[in-house]
């Protein structure tokens, strides 16, 4: 294997420096995949993907016929990250969810952003994630964003920006774990050589943070992880994740309400349940506050909640940040509650509804990438340079019908990392997804997702587009933070029946 | 734990030993073809085994050992054909994914592959090694669940759909067979009678645990053996006893106390089991006692649905805290 023959082109690779050698972090590794003879590379990549079939980490696919299930794609190399650089993010993502969590509250309690004109009063009104219903409500130690999945991406010009916050139910968190897992069995010697800072205590950190929500009487809080069921397209990931905190997986049919608490149906009988991490939407939690004809919610639920008897996470209402026109003034809401300038900038963002804005995106649409304001998971978009004429005729006529509902932002070149494309690597673009949890105190989880383009070109990398992912490896900058390689041998001899020691 | 997952661990299991049922009786039919010649009317019974006799008729007509073997292996419309029995195993296994250790969701993940491989073929290649290699993989899963889980209210809700499951089929095997057999009364006796009947016991795994125990093949001694012994692991009785004792994990229930129905119902097929004479059971027709007993297996399974598994509401007004511990049917 030649690094040599790898192409950045002109984008920013991850790996490769614009001088066409390695970058210093990345070097343990550039060796030994140099080192590697011809065709090992396409037979781990096979058994990678082997394993993820026979451990059955699927996704199922919407719109698909029934029953069709996928694995996200794995690919071997991983992105590197060096520690100094991720130092930073992590202090810019604290920043960030600090003021979110700040702003959150604000805009159920006083509103002092709207009068103070920071943020007008009507982009609130009009986002689809704000629940009048949760106005006044005094969540559990006063956090609403306990969960949350940045979204970054780095541009040609080498810096790092938030593309979007991602506070509903963030999904991807046991991607990393499993990731990560693979990669310590498939390429031990450079793991242990690269000194990585490890992920598997996240499970455990989600549950120290879900207990801390409990109401204050309760000395054993009972948390519950609630998921829609087995044919969400995450369902793997909420059963993983509660047997990897070792809590109860439940539907909401396992639950009821009753004389102002929160029961679990058991075979002996009823259990009081006092937090609940939800991995479905507030439209769908509660019948008799969202959406009546929601089958996967709990009734009743929002009253208890309201009275301080059961804890959810993450808190209703907190998707108000998730709308794309409100990120856009996120920068201005970091500098009103912190004082500070934000460490991670946002990517330039149009402003449908903002007539200059307007103008601007219409005559530029090609070279723009259009978003609908509370769309996830790559739908409601438009690449412009990738696009038909035909397309963006479309996407005008959608931004003239429903101006609040769009947003533009300039086409940005996700930067590369060497992929393994018919065991040859090519450049794929990639973004970031760090995942930051909310408690007693902020904690974020070193790395994250890296998911990757499969498709030559594309800048899409959403698992439902023909996404994939990477392992993510921040590195320690010293000893104590780095993981521990798995697969050492155990040296000891052992004794046998029937022969004499 | 929650009433959905028990129930969903109780059928996975219960799936499980359903589909290496069916391997038993497809690949022993198969093995007395070798040994006795073609027969197209060797292979009715193993439709009659599985219960779904009108179903098979309607869409198939005559048994044949290609039809059969399809309709029992990979018919997706056959519930209860080995393909639909892994398919239903596996939705269940992903439901409490998390309740299960992952040695044992690889293990079922990969039994289902396997067969589904098969499935995508449509045929079998070698299909002694195929039916012996699921009931491997059955046992593969038995044995991860028994040596990676455990043994608590969830291992014991597997344990008691695996022993229940496997007690009835037994006794169906036994009564299709019983009946088909003693109908060719020419046959009694003669050699032909001797190989079936062995393959009655090999369908089981019984035939060397029998000949330990009675030596001689006998009918009488068969059904004494495979519904009365208590020691041999896929007799009627000794899976009644070990329901018994998973039931009464399960409940807590202290000697003495009021038992819920399903305990109810499998104490006393335990103690009526403890006092049957083989030659009684036979005399007043072993056809009557088995038939008998699936309507005594049957109630038993709704009773486990009714004090487990099915859906209640708290009482209003009263602090349904209080209810925990309680059974209530």
């Amino acid at each position: 294997m030649k690094l040599s023959d790898y192409k950045i082109e002109h984008f920013f690779d991850e790996m490769i420096g614009a001088d066409g050698r390695p970058r210093s972090a990345v070097q343990h590794l550039a060796r030994n995949l140099e080192g590697l003879p011809d065709g090992e590379l396409i037979l781990r990549q096979k058994s990678a993907d082997r394993a993820l079939i026979q451990m059955g980490i699927t996704f199922s696919v919407y719109g698909a016929s029934a029953g069709l299930e996928k694995t996200l794609p794995f690919d071997l190399v991983p992105r590197i990250i060096a520690g100094s650089e991720w130092n930073r993010i992590e202090k810019g993502l604290r920043q960030r969810i600090q003021a979110l969590n700040l702003f959150i509250d604000d805009l159920y309690h006083d509103h002092e952003i709207i009068k103070d004109r920071v943020v007008p009063a009507e982009v609130i009104s009009s986002s689809k994630g704000f629940r009048p219903a949760c106005v006044g409500m005094k969540p559990p130690q006063g956090i609403w964003c306990h969960i949350t999945g940045t979204d970054l991406i780095r541009h040609s010009d080498g810096e790092i920006y938030v593309l979007e916050d991602n506070l509903r139910c963030p999904s991807g968190v046991s991607y990393v774990l499993e990731n990560r897992h693979l990669m310590k069995s498939l390429f031990p010697e450079v793991f242990k050589a690269a000194k990585v800072r490890a992920v598997s205590n996240y499970p455990l950190r989600l549950r120290d943070m879900l207990e801390y929500l409990a109401p204050p009487d309760v000395v054993a809080p009972h948390v519950v992880l609630l998921t829609p069921g087995v044919f969400n397209s995450a369902y793997f990931e909420h059963s993983f994740l509660a047997q990897q905190m070792g809590i109860e997986l439940v539907e909401g049919g396992d639950l009821v309400v009753n004389d102002g608490f929160v029961w679990m149906r058991t075979t002996h009988g009823f259990q009081r349940v006092d937090v609940i991490y939800r991995r479905i939407d507030d439209d769908f939690l509660d019948p008799e506050v969202f959406r009546a004809d929601s089958l996967l919610g709990v009734p009743g639920l929002m009253q208890v909640y309201k009275d301080g008897n059961v804890a959810l996470a993450n808190a209703p209402g907190s998707g108000v940040a998730d709308d794309k026109v409100v990120y856009a003034y996120i920068p201005e809401v970091i500098k009103y509650y912190l004082g500070e300038e934000p460490i991670i900038p946002n990517v330039p963002t149009y402003i449908c509804s903002k007539e200059s804005d307007l103008k601007y995106v219409l005559e530029h649409i090609d070279q723009l990438v259009v978003k609908a304001a509370n769309e996830s998971g790559g739908y409601g978009m438009l690449v412009g340079p990738h696009s038909t004429k035909k397309e963006q005729e479309d996407f005008r006529q959608k931004v003239r019908a429903e101006p609040r509902n769009y947003i533009a932002q300039p086409t940005l070149s996700l930067s590369r990392v060497p992929t393994v494309v018919d065991g040859q690597l090519e450049g794929r673009h990639v973004d970031l997804r760090p995942y930051i949890l909310y408690g007693k105190e902020i904690f974020v989880l070193p790395g994250g997702l890296t998911r990757v383009a499969l498709k030559k070109g594309s800048l899409v990398v959403n698992s439902s587009q023909g996404g994939g992912s990477k392992d993510t490896w921040v590195l320690a900058e010293n000893e104590a933070e780095a993981d521990m390689a798995s697969g050492a041998v155990m040296e000891s001899q052992f004794q046998t029946q029937g022969t004499t020691a | 734990m929650l009433s959905r997952v028990a129930e969903s661990i109780y059928w996975l299991s219960r799936y499980i030993e359903r589909a290496e049922n069916v391997a038993r009786v497809v690949q022993v039919n198969l093995n007395m073809m070798l040994e006795a010649g073609e027969d197209p009317q060797q292979w009715w019974p193993l439709v009659n085994t599985t219960g779904d006799h009108e179903d098979f008729k309607k869409r198939f007509g005559e048994a044949n050992q290609h039809n059969v073997i399809q309709f029992l292996t990979f018919d997706p419309a056959n519930p209860n054909s080995i393909i639909s029995c892994l398919r239903a195993a596996r939705e269940n296994g992903r439901s409490v994914r998390e309740i299960i250790s992952s040695e044992m969701w690889l293990q079922l993940n990969k039994f289902y592959l396997m067969v589904n491989e098969a499935a995508a073929r449509h045929r079998i290649d070698s299909p002694n090694e195929f039916y012996s290699e699921i009931k491997l993989a059955s046992h593969l899963f038995a044995g991860i669940t028994d040596a990676t889980m455990s043994h608590g209210e969830a291992w014991h809700f597997s344990r008691l759909g695996r022993k229940l499951e496997r007690a009835d089929k037994t006794s169906r095997l036994l009564d299709v067979k019983y009946f088909i057999l003693l109908r060719s009364v020419a046959d009694v006796g003669t050699p032909m009678d001797d190989t079936q009947w062995a393959s009655v016991l090999r369908s089981v795994s019984a035939f060397e645990m029998y000949r330990k125990r009675h030596g001689r093949i006998s009918p009488k001694g068969i059904v004494q053996f495979l519904l009365l012994d208590q020691e041999f692991p896929r007799a009627v009785h000794f899976c009644f006893n070990a329901a018994r004792e998973s039931l009464r994990a399960i409940s807590g229930t202290q000697a003495g106390s009021t038992l819920n129905s399903a305990e109810e119902c499998i104490r006393k097929l335990c103690s009526d089991f403890s006092n049957a004479q083989v030659d009684g059971i036979v005399s007043s027709g072993l056809h009557e006692y088995l038939d008998d007993l699936q309507t005594r297996m049957n109630l038993l399974g709704v009773g486990i649905h009714q004090t487990f598994f099915a859906k209640r509401i708290p009482e209003s007004g009263k602090d349904p805290h209080g209810q925990r511990g309680q059974c209530a049917a």
